[in-house]
């Protein structure tokens, strides 16, 4: 169904402003552009764990370039999910080093846990999306799921798998990032 | 026991922060660089060591930096690549993580050598945690005097600054890096101009991987030619293997180069043997990339001669019985392991992260992928042996970067060491495709 109210046009927090301030720092003035990546990354943290193209456009302002060329990367890395998600996305390991410890076998059972499928849209309870990705560089630790920030390694046993997915269910908010305060409204809003 | 050049101090505690570090020789390197050599002389020390680079090309560091232009005037830039992704790598991250100072001492008297005023970490976006880690770690080398303006009342002057990947393995390749860091897709350029010429924002820019640049503090504090005294011939010093699969003990070894590959996977002091008693089957001794090898070509030389953790050894034979240190991604697999299903899985992986730039990559990688996946599931046929290894062929020396490489010759390799293996799951579908199925050996083809 459409909606009959405009859509609210998406604000980055005080603190992201902040943030993002200091990013563009690091490059040359005329080089705004390459803040590209870490703005993108800032964005999906405040809005929801997922970068809208409203969100996208934000971004472009910004940065003061083109919404096409926030586009073109936001297609083109594999970190920015395009489309809403659960609240917590499980990043599962698929490549070589994983699947010889086991990662196929953890992706079944975290679909039948969960009731998310890979590569589809969020479990009902609206808690898991399961996503596969490529080489986590923690071939060491397999199979490996990577969960925001956090690595969760060594997924052979019900009860590592178990322990990974009651803390996810027990987490109210995603962990504060660095440059948020806590209680921050930004800061548990989303996710 | 090997020495450890860069992990000695690994495990102390509160090693991230900068008292510790400091107190355990920490930045040495950057005061005897900035108050006693000239940038040439580390530059110099360098070549001496012979370190190569430790990302998968091998190529002379030393080298590498002299290669630098320096146009009056123009300023350049020092790059670290911390895109770590090659499936079966892992040591950057551990590095980081625990030794945080060790890649900001080496990124301020490495960028001291090139003369660069400002220099970047590209980490790659999966690890920000990491990228927090080393960002609180600028912050203590700041404070301390280490970066920023006039370093130690040298005159010198440095900013340093972390940088985050968004996922793809592509921009491990320098070039695409580069494109990233300026905010673009990872596509990479045609080369030349090379980065040393035309790099970041078009300056002269050199790019080097997290452990070369690790390297660097001590070769500086002992002397290149002390560096060069570890290690094997033209395989110098210590080298982080990132060691994973169906061993005992996976884990991040740092060996003196020329430990006996026998030595490495079965010794208590590494890897400890095969899991579950089993037998060891095949090894990708360098990350994905490099070509398979069975048990007995990864053991011993097509000569006989035992083979050794050096980039020579590792080589010998070339490509027909041979493989490559790369980046030191050593992937073992045990007798169980269905080699199909795994050069299925490695050209997933590389048909996922072609950047789609050339034809013969974007196109070739699908149809490695496509291919290999219908073998694996029981649907192959007899030709299909023989277009694989046709397209790997022709994805070979035909595209702008390596990536091209990197696909083709996991494919090839396994085709030339277990061919009868796709043979046997293209004439016995059923069998071979049966979960937990293991290829009984050439004897079921007679």
């Amino acid at each position: 169904m459409e909606s009959t109210t405009a859509p609210v046009k998406p604000q980055f927090s005080e603190a992201a402003k902040a943030e993002i301030d200091r990013i563009c720092k690091q490059y040359p003035e005329e080089r705004r552009k390459s803040a590209m990546l870490p703005v993108l990354h800032i964005a999906q943290a405040e809005f929801g764990g997922w970068v809208a193209p409203e969100v996208q456009d934000l971004v472009a302002e910004v940065l003061g370039v083109k919404p096409i060329e926030v586009y073109e990367v936001s297609t083109f890395y594999t970190m920015f999910n395009l489309k809403p998600v659960g609240k917590h996305v499980l990043e599962i390991c698929r490549t070589g080093p994983c699947q010889l410890r086991g990662s196929d076998e953890l992706t079944l059972e975290l679909e039948r846990i969960t009731g998310a499928k890979v590569g589809e849209g969020p479990s009902a309870d609206g808690l898991f999306t399961l996503k596969e990705v490529e080489c986590l560089a923690a071939c060491g630790f397999a199979p490996v799921v990577q969960v925001r920030e956090k690595y969760y390694e060594q997924l052979d046993t019900e009860a590592s798998v178990n322990a990974m997915l009651s803390e996810l269910r027990n987490m109210v908010h995603r962990p504060a990032l660095p440059w948020e305060e806590k209680g921050l409204p930004n800061a548990v809003a989303n996710n | 026991m090997g020495r450890k050049l860069l992990t000695e101090h690994i495990n102390v505690e509160g090693i991230d922060t900068f008292e510790v570090y400091r107190k355990h020789g920490g930045y040495r390197s950057v005061e005897k660089a900035l108050k006693t050599m000239t940038p040439d002389e580390v530059v110099e020390e360098v070549k001496k060591s012979g370190l190569r680079g430790r990302g998968g090309a091998g190529f002379p560091t030393g080298l590498k930096w002299s290669f630098l232009a320096k146009p009056e005037g123009v300023p350049r830039y020092l790059v670290c690549n911390a895109d770590e992704s090659e499936p079966g790598t892992f040591k950057d991250r551990q590095l980081m993580s625990k030794l945080p100072h060790l890649l900001i001492e080496g990124m301020i008297t490495s960028s001291y050598a090139l003369g660069a005023n400002t220099s970047y970490i590209y980490i790659r976006g999966e690890l920000l945690y990491v990228l927090r880690i080393l960002e609180k770690a600028i912050a203590e080398a700041y404070a301390a005097g280490f970066l920023g303006k006039n370093i130690l009342g040298s005159g010198y002057d440095l900013d340093l600054y972390v940088h985050p990947g968004g996922g793809a393995y592509i921009c491990g390749e320098e070039t695409a890096l580069l494109e990233s860091l300026e905010g673009k897709r990872g596509n990479p350029r045609n080369k030349p101009p090379f980065p040393a010429v035309q790099g970041l924002y078009a300056r002269p820019t050199v790019v080097n991987n997290v452990e070369s640049i690790a390297a660097v503090p001590v070769i500086v504090n002992d002397g290149g030619d002390e560096y060069a005294k570890i290690g094997v011939g033209k395989s110098t010093g210590t080298k982080l293997i990132s060691a994973c699969g169906h061993l005992n003990k996976p884990g991040i070894y740092e060996i003196e180069l020329g430990v006996p590959v026998e030595e490495f996977i079965y010794s208590d002091e590494y890897c400890g043997g095969i899991w579950k008693g089993r037998d060891l089957k095949a090894v990708v001794a360098g990350g994905s990339s490099v070509p398979i090898l069975p048990k007995e070509l990864i053991l011993k030389t097509a000569a006989g001669e035992n083979r050794l953790m050096t980039y020579e050894s590792l080589s010998d034979g070339g490509f027909v019985t041979g493989t490559m240190l790369g980046s030191g991604g050593f992937i073992a697999m045990d007798e169980t392991t269905c080699i199909v299903r795994n050069t299925w899985n490695f050209s997933r992986f590389y048909h996922h992260e072609s950047c789609g730039q050339c034809s013969p990559c974007r196109e070739g990688t699908g149809w490695l992928e496509k291919i290999l996946h219908r073998l694996e599931h029981g649907h192959g046929n007899e030709r299909d042996i023989d277009v694989l290894a046709s397209v790997a062929k022709q994805i070979e020396g035909n595209t702008i970067c390596p990536l091209g490489e990197a696909a083709a010759w996991p494919v090839s390799a396994a085709i030339r060491h277990f061919r009868d293996e796709f043979e046997w799951h293209i004439r016995h579908p059923q069998e071979a495709t049966r979960p937990g199925a293991v290829y009984p050996g050439k004897a079921v083809l007679a």
